[in-house]
Order: C-alpha cells, then structure tokens, then sequence
C-alpha cells in the first residue's frame, strides 16, 4: 500500500505545515484519485517566510559571486539526480507526456546553469566606472534589492519557473516564492533540491497556496522590497503596484522571455560611490 | 578675498554686526567683515509675464489664469506665471506626441545628438544670465547657481548628446526603443539642474517632453525654452507648462503619457506612483533622503567638518541627498563639535547675489514655516546651537543649525527637514554606524569620512543608499547615476544607467 503524501512548505530551510492548519488535496491528471495533499499557506506563513529571508539574505548576499555560482550549479547537479522524481511528477499531475517532461526537467536544469554562470558575470556587465569631470574616483555597482517576492504564473513551466528564481537570486537576493495552482506538487522536490544544495536558509522560501488570500499580503508587507509579479492578470500587478507605494517596492512586471541580464538587474540596486583621487 | 578689518577680539569694545554681513573671526582673533560683492541684475531681462511653452509657441492659458512667482530673498513678486489647466495640459501631450510621431522618431540618431550638443553650447553661452536669474527665483547663492546649477545643466546636455547614436552600445544584446511621450514634474531645489536631468536623457533617447516646473521657480525653465527655440528643436518636442500641484497632477495621470518622471517629496511620490499604478505607464522617482554623514575617529577631522557643513548647508539644505544626520565616532565627538560650531559661526548668511553669501534664502514662506516647525520640535529633543549672526530684515531666512545628542528616534533625526538643520548623534563601532545609518526608511545618500581604505569601502558596500561619497560630498556629474534606495525613489538618473530610465528595453 503506497503512503499518502502531505506536502509542506518550505519556510527557513524547513518542511512545515501551514501554522492555520489547512491543506487542500490535488489529484492525478484527469482522476478523482488524490495525489497529495498540499499546505495552503496563511498571511502568517508569509511573514515567517519574509523573516526567514531576512536572514538567509544576510549569508546568500554576502557570499563571494564564485560561492553563490557554485551554489546554483550545485542546484543543476541534484536537479539532475531527481530527474525521475521530477518527471514522474509532471507526467502525474499534469498529464504530460514522458518527452515533454523530460523537455521541462532539461529546461530546468539548463535555467540553474544558466544562471549559475551569470552570477558573477553580471556585475561587470552592469556596473561602470564613471569619468566624472574632476578629481574624483566615481564608480557604480551592483546591489541586491534584498528581499524579492515571486509571484509565478498560473501556466506551469518549469524551466520558466527555474529562471525566474534563479535570476533573482544569482545577484544575492533572498526570495518567497508562491507557486501556481497547475503543478503544486513541485514545490517538495524543488525544496529539496535546495535543501541539499549548501544554499543558506532562508535564501529561497516556497509557499504554496492560494494566491487571491496572499497577495494583498505580499503588495503591503513593509520588509519585501520588490515583487516579481509573473502572474497573467494584470488586476493582480496593477494592485500589488499600488500596494507597493506603502514602501515604494520595485515592482517587476511579467517577462515575455526570462532569461536575460535585465531578469537580473531588475533586482539590484545601483550604488554609485565617490572617492576623492589627490595626493 | 578682500575684507574690511573691523577690530581685534582684544579689543573690549562690543562688535557691531552689520545687516547681510558676517563678522569672521581669524584663529588669531582678527575680524573682519566682508564687503558686498554683488552680482549684477542686469544681464537678465524678466518680463513682467511668462505664458505656456506649447507646440515650440509661447501661449496664453486656456483659462487665463497666472500667478506670482517671488524672489525669496526680498519677498517681492518677480513676474507672473499662466497657470496650466487640464486642457492646457492635454494641449501640450499632444504637441509632445504629434512631435514624437511626426519629427523626434523620424529624425536620426546623429540630427538628434546634434540638437542637443547645440542646447549646450547655448546654455554654457548664457550661463550668467541663466545663473543671475536662478539665484533672483530660487534664493540659492550665486556662486552655486553659477558654478554648479548652470554648468551641471549644460554638462548635462552636453553628456547625453553624444549618446543619441551610440544606444545600442548602451544595451549590448537587447532590443531597445523609445517610449513616447514623457511627463515630468520637477521640484524647486535645483530649477534648471532638474530640468536638464529630465530633459536631456529623454531626448537624446528619442521621447518627446511634456515638463512641468515647480510654482515657486518656474523661471529658468521658461527661459530654456528660448534656448530651444535658438536651438531651433523642432516644434512640440519639449513642452513647459507652468502651474501647481494640480496641474502635475493632471500631466502624470493623463492617458497619452508613456512615461512619468518625478523629482520631489516621498509623499507626493507615493501619490503619484498610486495614481498610475493601474495603467503600464513606466516611472522613475527621486525622492527624498535622511542622509548620514559618517566621521570616523580616523578622519581628517577639518576636512570632515567641512564635508559636514557642506553636505547639509548647500543650498540651504534644499537637497534631496543632504547630510542631515552625522554621525560622529563617541571619541572625537567633543572636539568635532567644537570645530563645527567654529565653522558654522563663519558661514556667510543674505543676499544671494551677493558672490560671498554662502547660504542664501529659502525658497519660500511656506518652506520657512516648515523647517521652524520642525527646529521648534528639535528643540526639546537635542541641544541647538545656531551661530551667531543676524539675519537680513526683509526676505525668508532662516540661520544654520544643528542639534547634538538627538535619539535615534528623534523627529529631528527621522524627518526630512530640507531646510539647514543637521542632527548629530555619536556612534562606537563601525557596525553601530552602520546600523544607525541604515535606520530609516530612505536610502538616497551617505557619506564617509575616514582616511582607512579598507574601513572606507567595507562601509560603503554595506550602506543602503544609491550614492555614497567618500571623503567628499555632494559631487554630481552626469556620468555618474543618481537615485535611490527603498522610499527615495526607483531609478537612476546621469550615466549609462540613467538612459535605461527612457526605453524599452527587450
């Protein structure tokens, strides 16, 4: 007899249940048999999960570039070694077929590689050394915007969800993702993968829930300082836009395609510093 | 400097203080008083009204309403000014669009760069009278309007000229397009700096301008407009509309607008950043700051007094990014303290014409109630000190000031003031500083003073502030990006990073 799996969220670099005690069931594709039952977050476990990030970007923000490159290869690597875990998955809960899962793990993994290699590349291709007219060293960097929200998109993909936490979190950024409704399921695999990958806790939180309850909560909440807003209902942006104002988050709207150096500079900050050149 | 010896402090005899003058006392004990170096009124001609800069015309408002625009330092009215209605504004967006459609976006990169490498040279050609009229409009003295506000401008200009054609360098691998139409509202601190900071990266990134100067400095910008006409811009492509909160209003909300840039308070930029948060309209905001200024026991104690002073009392302390908390190392602070005070007894106070006056008047009666509400608070939360200087009988001044031993929670060291009033609280460890001045909900500035490297740029990485000047302070340049953290704002202004601000980048 198979055992019934609950799926918790992952919080600090912990499984917990929601503290509000819901779950909610998901089943097989196209069956009335339950898959797993899912943890439905609460606005309570949204603020543990900002607080986990307070700390987690204080270890993953202040790693060397190299480290947190290593890190996110290191991601690739037991991504690679959960391949069956991930396409069973897929081919479970959304019915697809043995290719096209496998096409997504592919993707999945090419997305960690990918920005495993951008980690410390981005730096040089967007900071500048700025030739002021007099005496002066200017030159401007980089700086991780600090806590990033990420809403994803209802639509499941994964390489696209893969990148879009990888881009954020390659510049130092620690992040709350809120999974979609199609493919829930992924988040303990996914967990896992970041568990086992000397990522500091805290640096990436997946919650996984209803998003209509959590995102007026993630739009108002003072320590998020941008939200990656991948949703496809503009309603959902345009309120967490004006939520925002409250601390003036940077809200970054959805990307027609990731994978690119803006998906990375979107969330830093410039810092631009002045030094005096004499004698 | 030439000065007018007034009396040895041997001397018993009391010393009088003359109006707008400022008795400096040398380390020897010799004072003396400067004489009045006034800069000339006479190479700028104000008309006695200005009307709306729409479609490359000066014209009259739809509704015919104009206000006064004061010189604050005397309190008398300098000109009038139309106020802009809704249909006005709607008037000049599409003057601004008609020109992106029609000229701005057909023109070449290479004609675009050359419109503004000729605005330039203009402004630099009329700096004086660009400067004298600022100073008359603003308050702020004319040696910064004439040796930072104007050449800045026109080195604005001048900067972003030669990026018209060079773009796709700028965005190496990416898709890049101009947005439209912007809108821009500005504030008073920096009249024709301001305008040069929206205008030019837009234009030179191929958007057409709708802008809207502050109600209390309208004039610079009015007078930039016959710069463009000299210019020859084609019509439309720059619009000015003159007007007050409500006129802004109606610019950054209307629907034509692609594009919305803000320079002001953080309370007015949350206003605006609601108001369009419903639409895809694209936004950058420089907003306000609550600067640290960091002494470090380490630092060349002199020069970082100095870097204080300057860093909260330019321009009256009219400035976003001002230096208004220092924080002082506990050991030095005493002596600190005693410096600064000398310091600021020396500071020249009046006529802003006048090419000695190192703080001018504030900008308005209503900016000087403000800053002696909030001194009033401070008052019960630190110990003031105020030199002792008198201040000019007519016009709006108000002395330069700071407050010792505030908390940390203290209004005075929470609350931007934008007035000439500093906070000074002490600190024991570098991480102690840091903390301090990472405690506030703005990022926009900091500053460092200590003469260890390593000190220095573990400091600076770790200071949540878009500008971060080392030994140094209140340096701009447009090739260095400007902007901020958190609650200052989104966005970067001057530099390869700025452009980013004004295109669609795929």
């Amino acid at each position: 007899m198979k055992v019934l799996k609950t799926i918790k969220l992952f919080i600090g670099g912990e499984f917990p249940r929601s503290e509000s005690g819901r779950s909610f069931p998901i089943n097989f594709h196209d069956s009335e048999k339950i898959y797993a039952n899912i943890a439905q977050a609460s606005r309570k476990d949204l603020r543990a999960a900002v607080e986990a990030a307070e700390v987690g970007q204080k270890s993953w923000g202040f790693m060397t570039a190299y480290n947190r490159a290593q890190i996110l290869y290191r991601m690739a690597e037991m991504a690679e070694g959960k391949r069956h875990e991930f396409v069973g998955l897929l081919k479970d809960t959304l019915g697809i077929s043995d290719k096209e899962a496998n096409k997504q793990v592919d993707e999945a993994i090419d997305a960690f590689i990918y920005y495993a290699g951008f980690a410390d590349k981005f730096q040089q291709m967007s900071a500048a050394v700025n030739p002021v007219a007099g005496p002066h060293h200017s030159f401007t960097t980089p700086d991780p915007v600090g806590i990033v929200a990420l809403i994803c998109e209802s639509h499941f993909d994964f390489g696209r969800l893969v990148s879009n936490i990888a881009s954020v979190s390659a510049s130092g950024n620690s992040l709350v993702v809120v999974l979609g409704p199609e493919c829930p399921a992924i988040l303990q695999p996914l967990a896992e993968v970041f568990a086992t990958s000397d990522l500091p806790k805290g640096a990436i939180n997946l919650l996984t829930g209803h998003l209509k309850e959590l995102y007026p909560h993630i739009g108002s909440h003072m320590e998020i300082r941008s939200v990656s807003c991948q949703n496809e209902d503009t309603e959902i942006l345009y309120e967490i836009k004006k939520l925002g104002t409250s601390n003036m988050k940077r809200v970054v709207p959805r990307y027609e395609n990731v994978d690119s150096l803006k998906a990375i500079t979107d969330f830093v900050e410039f810092k631009t510093v002045w030094h005096p050149i004499g004698t | 400097m030439g000065g007018r010896a007034l009396e040895t402090s041997t001397a018993k005899k009391k010393t009088k203080i003359p109006q707008n003058g400022t008795v400096v006392e040398t380390k020897s004990g010799f004072k003396y008083e400067y004489s009045p170096a006034p800069e000339s009124k006479s190479i700028v001609k104000i008309k006695p009204r200005y009307e709306l800069f729409i479609n490359g015309r000066f014209t009259k408002p739809i509704a015919g309403k104009y206000f006064k625009t004061i010189n604050p330092s005397t309190g008398e009215p300098l000109s009038e000014v139309a106020e802009a209605g809704a249909n006005d504004v709607d008037l000049a967006v599409k003057a601004a669009r008609n020109a992106y459609d029609k000229t701005w976006s057909k023109i070449s990169a290479k004609d675009r760069g050359r419109y503004l490498y000729r605005i330039a040279r203009i402004l630099q050609e009329r700096a004086r009278e660009f400067a004298v009229l600022e100073s008359l409009d603003n308050g702020k003295p004319i040696k910064e309007s004439r040796d930072v506000d104007i050449p800045l401008a026109a080195a604005h200009f001048f900067y972003h000229a030669g990026w018209t054609d060079k773009l796709n360098y700028a965005f190496p691998g990416a898709k890049i397009s101009a947005l439209g139409v912007a809108g821009q509202v500005i504030p008073w601190n920096f009249p024709l700096l301001m305008a040069a900071w929206k205008i030019a990266p837009s234009l030179a990134t191929g958007n057409t301008v709708v802008l809207k100067p502050a109600e209390t400095t309208p004039l610079t910008a009015l007078l930039l407009c016959e710069i463009f006409q000299q210019a020859e811009l084609p019509d439309g492509v720059v619009n000015i509309i003159t007007g007050a909160g409500a006129t802004g209003a109606s610019l950054v909300s209307h629907g034509d607008v692609n594009k919305v840039a803000f320079t002001g308070s953080t309370e007015v930029g949350k206003k605006i950043a609601s108001a369009i948060a419903g639409t895809n309209k694209r936004i950058t905001l420089e907003l306000g700051g609550k600067s640290a200024n960091i002494v470090f026991e380490d630092a060349a104690l002199d020069q970082a007094v100095e870097g204080v002073v300057q860093g909260i009392f330019f321009n009256q302390g009219h400035v976003c990014c001002a230096g208004s908390r220092a924080l002082v190392e506990e050991s030095i602070s005493e002596v600190f303290i005693k410096k600064l005070k000398r310091r600021m007894q020396q500071l020249r106070i009046g006529d802003p014409l006048d090419k000695n006056t190192d703080i001018g008047a504030i900008n308005s009666f209503e900016q000087l109630e403000k800053i002696k509400e909030l001194v009033e608070v401070g008052k019960s939360e630190g110990d003031f000190f105020e030199p002792n200087t008198r201040l000019p009988s007519k016009g709006y001044f108000h002395k330069p000031c700071f407050f010792n031993n505030v908390s940390a929670a203290a209004t005075i060291s929470r609350v931007e003031v934008f007035g000439p009033v500093l906070s000074v609280q002490t600190f024991r460890t570098p991480q102690e500083a840091i903390t301090k001045a990472n405690d506030t909900p703005y990022g926009l500035a900091a500053g460092i003073w200590s003469e260890k490297g390593s000190k220095v740029h573990e400091v600076a990485s770790k200071l949540k502030a878009g500008v971060v000047w080392a030994n140094t302070y209140n340096k701009f340049d447009p090739t260095a990006p400007f902007g901020g953290y958190y609650e200052s704002g989104f966005g970067r202004e001057g530099g390869i990073h700025g452009l980013s601000a004004y295109l669609e980048i795929k």
